[in-house]
């Protein structure tokens, strides 16, 4: 007999999570499907040998023009990320885009969101840092901002500041338990209610039953992802994707030749979020002569590898009357090496930028380097080809590494926006020698995100928008998404509370819509009890 | 580990040494061609990473190395270099025939692209973050490449803790449209 359930979660990141909390608080039976490992606390090692946690919960898929970097484990995204957790400005919910119309459904502003967020932020325990918590490469960053005569804050974070030792280790999960990831909130609580959690559980597509869908999974090997163990099915009333932007679309695509045509959008409007790295390379005695900053031991600066991702980000640009395409937002985050490092171009190289003689001088200096993140405006151009096999990636190495089927030219729209937060970024940390400055090539892997956003999204208008404002899939009643590929384009801001709170939304309608499948289930709103105090998921 | 005979060794080598370059191992080493000072990828590991086999690439490095030296061969002929050696074609190229092969190798829209993108990124992986080795044992044997960086010790438990972190000071003005928390209006 073919087990079944009232509501199957696909993937186990804000999206999945946070519904599956709710609809098991809420009394349904839930069933979390999760294609990648479950690790906690001691699991996550500071180590980057291939095999480590490191590369067991991260994916990393290259594409045609575009990569795209996520979590894959029990927590997805959360486990991984810098934990920044801004909400995106007003303007953001007004934009057209490519469509010419607004493409955000009519009942969302920032309004209307914001009673979400403060949902999200309570549960996620975002705070705000002192200048005490930030690193020296925030404050380096904060100091050539001031300099130039803009502004910059100490971004609202999702970290336990006391127990962070800012070992910058935060991508293979953090091992201090300081990260407040989905661990320690949605996720024990959901648990709490009896949602079963699955890891190593791929889906792969869904099919349609009299009363409601089957969802179809593989058995993925511990240890080389490459691997399937024979697999099973799944009956529910109600499907939640939230596999994230660059794999929900993909499973919906691997399923219309049996649910039927999808709405057009589904694997079309993709969005990296505008997102794009520049490399300063610190010229430590301008550092000290020009912004005065000392680290009190002889150095100025000399601290790239110390810290906790992003702490402080420029918000000048954030600014609604400039026209679209040229607001964003600059970060300063750190990325390790490998990922951090491959893309990164030497200044003034004579021969190649980003390999050869003058990229290794390059990193001869990496402890002055300070990488500055842009967010900006994009043109929703991802669009994905024809789905692999399995899961989202035909897999290159035993863990991360994959080849996808996104394909994302940058439009010229994009390429402003990029090129105009290039400029702002040079003329901030150039000036007066204090650095020179370079993005990172976009000839190797293409563009890089880490904010995969829109590829199956909400919006008013059938034609260019998957999904009705409640998050349901048109022409297929009982499919919710409420993952990053809900969210309708770029939001010059880190995504993972917008994300969140569109997720928290959205929880009133999947509710209902459960009860008219006749699943004895209610909506009562309260908030997951942090489990921070009472020690991590395991 | 996979096993490749020499002359295949010596062209992923001269691959991985036109990456990261480095200094020659012995005066007569033909695949390093001595581009730049100290260790460069390969006596970072970039062999033995490279024939690790969960990177995906090793059962693939047989035909990379024969395929990069048919390349070198007809780079050869077209621009007139005669090769005489007993070394197979890449290595035998100089250091800036190396570069201008490979450059034009990893070009967007070269057809086989994405093969030399994973050997580029392995052979750097091996310099910048020794992933065939624990970290804490590579920073322990002197690793070159963590070591060129000034990638920090750990501390004695093998976790990385900084304990001194922080300006501890105001650098810069906030954004006047800041909300209450902390985010932009
Ligand atoms: C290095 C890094 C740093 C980041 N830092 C920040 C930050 O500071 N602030 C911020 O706001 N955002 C940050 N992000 C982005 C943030 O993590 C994502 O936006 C967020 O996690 C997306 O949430 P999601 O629900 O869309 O999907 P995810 O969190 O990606 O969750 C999707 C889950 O589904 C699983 N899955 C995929 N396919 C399948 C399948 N077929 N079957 C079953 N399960 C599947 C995945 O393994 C994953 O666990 C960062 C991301 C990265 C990679």
């Amino acid at each position: 007999m073919i087990e079944s359930t009232d509501v199957l979660v696909i993937g186990s990141g804000f999206g999945g999570a946070i519904t599956a909390y709710h609809l098991a608080a809420g009394g349904a039976n839930v069933v979390v499907l999760e294609r990648g490992p479950w690790l906690a606390g001691a699991d996550f090692e500071h180590d980057y040998l291939l095999g480590s946690s490191y590369t067991r919960v991260f994916d990393f898929v290259a594409g045609d023009g575009m990569s795209v970097l996520s979590g894959n484990c029990v927590g997805g995204g959360s486990v991984v990320y810098f934990a920044a957790l801004p909400r995106a400005p007003r303007f953001v919910f007004e934009r057209q885009g490519s469509i010419g119309r607004r493409m955000w459904p009519a009942s969302i502003s920032r309004e209307t969101l914001d009673p979400w967020y403060d949902r999200v932020s309570e549960s996620l325990q975002v705070e705000q840092q002192t200048w005490d918590d930030v690193s020296y490469a925030g404050g380096l960053w904060a100091a050539a901002c001031d300099h130039a005569g803009r502004t910059a804050n100490p971004v609202p974070v999702g970290i336990d500041r006391a127990k962070c030792t800012n070992c910058n280790w935060m991508m293979a999960g953090c091992r201090f338990d300081a990260k407040r990831s989905l661990l320690f909130n949605y996720l024990p609580a959901a648990l709490s209610h009896g949602a079963q959690i699955r890891p190593l559980h791929e889906v792969q597509r869904i099919s349609r039953t009299d009363t409601g869908y089957r969802v179809h999974y593989n058995l993925v090997d511990e240890e080389d992802y490459r691997i399937h163990h024979g697999g099973g099915e799944i009956d529910a009333a109600i499907v939640v994707l939230a596999a994230g932007a660059g794999a929900t679309p993909v499973i919906l695509q691997r399923s219309a030749e049996q649910l039927g045509p999808m709405p057009d959008a589904v694997g079309r409007y993709f969005s990296g979020n505008g997102e794009r790295l520049n490399t300063a390379v610190v010229n430590e005695q301008r550092v000290r002569e020009v912004l005065g900053l000392s680290r009190g031991d002889g150095l100025a600066y000399e601290a790239n590898q110390i810290g906790k991702g992003p702490m402080v980000a420029n918000w000048d640009r954030l600014d609604g009357s400039l026209p679209e395409y040229s607001r964003f937002s600059l970060e300063q985050l750190y990325f390790p090496p490998g990922l951090g490092t491959i893309l990164a171009q030497a200044a003034d190289a004579t021969g190649p930028t980003w390999f050869g003689v003058d990229k290794k001088e390059m990193l001869a200096r990496w402890k002055s380097w300070l990488i500055i993140f842009q967010m900006t405006e994009d043109d929703n151009e991802g669009v994905f080809g024809p789905p692999p096999p399995t899961g989202n990636a035909y897999r290159i190495s035993q863990q991360m590494l994959g080849r996808g089927s996104l394909r994302y030219d940058p439009t010229p729209n994009t390429l402003r926006g990029w090129a105009e937060a290039d400029a702002e970024v040079k003329d901030i940390l150039e000036r007066d020698g204090l650095a020179k400055v370079t993005p990172w090539t976009n000839d190797v892997v293409g563009a890089y995100t880490v904010h995969p956003l829109a590829s199956c999204r909400i919006g008013d208008d059938p034609k260019t928008s998957a999904l009705d404002d409640r998050h349901e899939l048109r022409g297929h009643p009982g499919i919710f998404v409420t993952d990053g590929s809900a969210v309708p384009g770029a939001l010059t801001v880190n995504p993972a509370l917008t994300i969140s709170a569109l997720a928290e939304r959205a929880i009133p309608g999947i509710v209902a819509a459960a009860r008219e499948r006749g699943v004895n289930v209610e909506y009562d709103g309260t908030l997951p009890v942090s489990s921070t105090k009472t020690g991590a998921l395991s | 580990m996979a096993h490749l005979n020499t002359a295949r060794t010596l062209t992923l080598e001269a691959f991985a040494d036109t990456i990261i370059p480095g200094e020659k191992r012995f005066d007569d080493d033909v695949a390093i061609a001595g581009a730049a000072p100290g260790p460069g990828a390969v006596a970072a590991g970039a062999m033995e990473l490279l024939q690790t086999p969960a990177t995906g690439v090793t059962a693939g490095l047989e035909h990379l190395a024969d395929a990069l030296n048919g390349h070198a061969q007809a780079y050869a002929t077209e621009l007139g270099i005669t090769l005489r050696q007993p070394v197979p074609p890449f290595v035998e190229l100089s250091f800036a025939d190396r570069t201008a092969l490979v450059q034009r190798l990893l070009t967007p829209g070269h057809p086989e692209k994405e093969g030399w993108v994973l050997l580029a990124l392995f052979s750097n992986m091996a310099y910048d973050s020794a992933a065939h080795m624990h970290t804490t044992d590579a920073i322990a044997a002197g690793h070159p490449g963590l070591l060129a960086m000034g990638f920090s010790k750990p501390d004695v438990d093998g976790l990385w803790r900084f304990r001194e972190h922080s300006y501890g000071r105001p650098l810069a003005r906030r954004h006047p449209d800041t909300t209450p928390s902390g985010s932009p209006a």
